[in-house]
């Protein structure tokens, strides 16, 4: 009982917990839609996007203030996506050339930014490079309300849209044959994906941020057939993922927190892939195996004179 | 079932309107010409089949029609109005293959998609919708299948989802985009069916085709098309040799070629 008194009364395993878990639910569905998109790989570029615009937003301000540097981190973000889709559309790239082009070129831009203040001397700099790994531990009070609020205004987007995204993510074409503006529901969905990295980004860091957009989606999709309960399954795990990874790096060991939560949501990508019910590898396996028994026990079907010729 | 009741708009008078007019449409992806200059008149109640060689342009030619891809010039018209404005007359069936089939949804989920345009935005389908849904699903004879995840349909029967999702859009005017290819005998006549009781309702369909040999039996309207429109008009007038080698041009000549080639040896 000791860890429930310590998840309510310990300030920062509360708050690292809290964030965590809302980091969880939100990029869980929002980054649901991005795998059935076939955009696993957006919350990666957006996440190494972000990292100019954490230096930029750093140097503007001379403020360490997570708010501003998130900001930043937003509009970088943003911006690389919105040149993504614009690069797709308008040339001959791939979605996944793009995707890789943009995310190398917008880290390359952060890490070269990175290294110029932290050879500043200025002594505010201190601890900026967190960001690409995360520090879960810097999270205070502060931090994690604001994620509350932004993850909520995501999700409302969600729930109030929630037919039109499904539209889109199945048969955009059809969507934009009945009127809806399926460009503006792209953008979106994209910026609602932003969101989800900003929370991201103080947790887990610029570079394992892929992992908790892709991780509970992909996990969700192999217990389930239905779009609705795929998100919540996903917003679940992600949850769980991030508070216990949490609960592990602050208890029991001088871990980071962002790898903690990573490999707790890899456990349950295993698990789901092994053994979900109607998709999972190893029940599949056994139906498999006693089809073929069954098989051998009751002999070929008969086949027809004509048919062997 | 009286549906044209939920219709937000009334129909446009159909007798004495074309379903569809196309004024010098001009499609290009980047430089290369799509389409070129067509002109198009479809009159209304009929059943058209849009039929020419790959790469003719035929599906870019619906979803310019549909304002679905940005046109280069030109003007389209359904029911003397543009596109956007008739939405609620318009059906449309895409090609099978443009969507995931691995999609975590039910076929009665994806029919009922056809009432969102009715809906509009933030309104949930209901237990009306669903009726509607599940009627439609009857009528392509797929009611059995409505629980059933869409991957593991045939495709054939993915097929009869998507004109069923159609259907429930309860429109004046259909776009169908390669509704035969890769199905089965099944689902062939069923769609066939579904044609001619479309057209005893009155409503216009617009089919892009691909067997030259089903499409007389069809179909009574006619559209050949190899990037610029080579004939349209009634199907038995339009459909001959002379016209078809036009359409086909290049490959009818390899043909003939073969034939000499294997007549002298």
């Amino acid at each position: 009982m000791s860890l429930l008194h310590d998840l309510i009364f310990d300030y920062t395993l509360r708050n690292v917990a809290l964030g965590a878990m809302l980091l969880g639910i939100v990029s869980g569905v929002l980054g649901s839609f991005a795998v059935l998109r076939r955009q696993g790989l957006l919350g990666d570029t957006l996440s190494h996007a972000a990292l100019p615009g954490i230096c930029v937003a750093f140097m503007l301000t001379n403020s360490r203030s997570p708010i501003i540097l998130l900001i930043g981190a937003g509009i970088a973000g943003w911006l690389g996506t919105m040149l993504l889709l614009r690069v797709v559309r308008d040339t001959k790239l791939t979605e996944d050339t793009t995707l890789g082009v943009i995310l190398s070129v917008f880290f390359g831009v952060g890490i070269l930014l990175l290294t110029y203040i932290q050879q500043q001397n200025n002594a505010n700099q201190a601890g900026l490079d967190r960001y690409l790994f995360g520090q879960a531990a810097s999270l205070v009070a502060r931090n994690v309300v604001t994620f509350a609020i932004l993850g909520a205004l995501a999700l409302a987007i969600v729930v109030a849209c929630y037919k039109e995204f499904k539209l889109l993510s199945f048969d955009p074409l059809f969507a934009a044959s009945i009127g809806l503006p399926t460009r503006g529901l792209d953008i979106l969905l994209t910026s609602l994906l932003v969101v989800a990295v900003m929370i991201g980004l103080q947790t887990v860091g610029v570079v394992l941020m892929a992992a908790m957009v892709i991780g509970p989606g992909a996990a969700a999709r192999q217990w389930t057939n239905h779009l609705h309960i795929m998100l919540v399954l996903a917003a679940c795990f992600g949850a769980v993922a991030g508070v216990s990874g949490a609960v592990i790096s602050v208890q029991a060991s001088r871990l980071p927190t962002g790898p903690m939560i990573v490999l707790a949501l890899t456990i349950i990508v295993l698990i789901s892939i092994l053994f979900a019910p109607t998709h999972g590898l190893v029940p599949d396996r056994v139906r498999r195996r006693r089809q073929r028994r069954n098989l051998h026990a009751n002999g070929l079907p008969a086949v027809a004179p004509e048919a062997q010729g | 079932m009286n549906l044209t009741l939920s219709r937000p708009s009334p129909p446009v008078i159909r007798d004495e309107t074309a379903a569809v007019t196309v004024h010098d449409l001009t499609v290009a992806y980047r430089d290369a010409p799509v389409l070129w200059d067509v002109d198009l008149t479809i009159p209304t109640g009929t059943l058209t089949a849009v039929i020419g060689p790959n790469g003719a342009g035929k599906s870019t030619m619906l979803k310019a029609i549909l304002g679905l891809v940005p046109v280069a010039a030109g003007t389209v018209e359904i029911f003397g109005h543009t596109s956007a404005k008739q939405r609620q007359l318009v059906g449309y069936v895409p090609q099978r293959g443009s969507v995931d089939w691995n999609f975590p949804t039910s076929a009665l989920d994806v029919v009922t998609m056809g009432t969102y345009g009715q809906l509009g935005w933030f309104r949930r389908p209901g237990k009306a919708e669903h009726e509607r849904a599940m009627h439609s699903l009857e009528q392509v004879g797929m009611a059995d299948f409505a629980h059933r995840q869409i991957s593991q349909l045939s495709g054939g029967q993915q097929q009869r989802v998507f004109l069923a999702r159609a259907l429930v859009q309860d429109a004046e005017l259909y776009f169908m985009d390669e509704p035969f290819v890769g199905v089965d005998a099944q689902t062939e006549r069923a769609i066939v069916t579904l044609l001619q009781t479309l057209r005893s309702q009155g409503k216009t369909v617009i089919c892009v085709h691909h067997d030259l040999e089903s499409a007389p039996e069809y179909f009574d309207w006619l559209v050949l098309l190899n990037v610029r429109k080579i004939a349209s008009g009634p199907f038995r007038e339009i459909f001959t040799a002379d016209n078809l080698a036009k359409t086909y041009g290049g490959n009818t000549n390899l043909l003939k070629l073969r034939e000499h080639e294997a007549t002298a040896q």
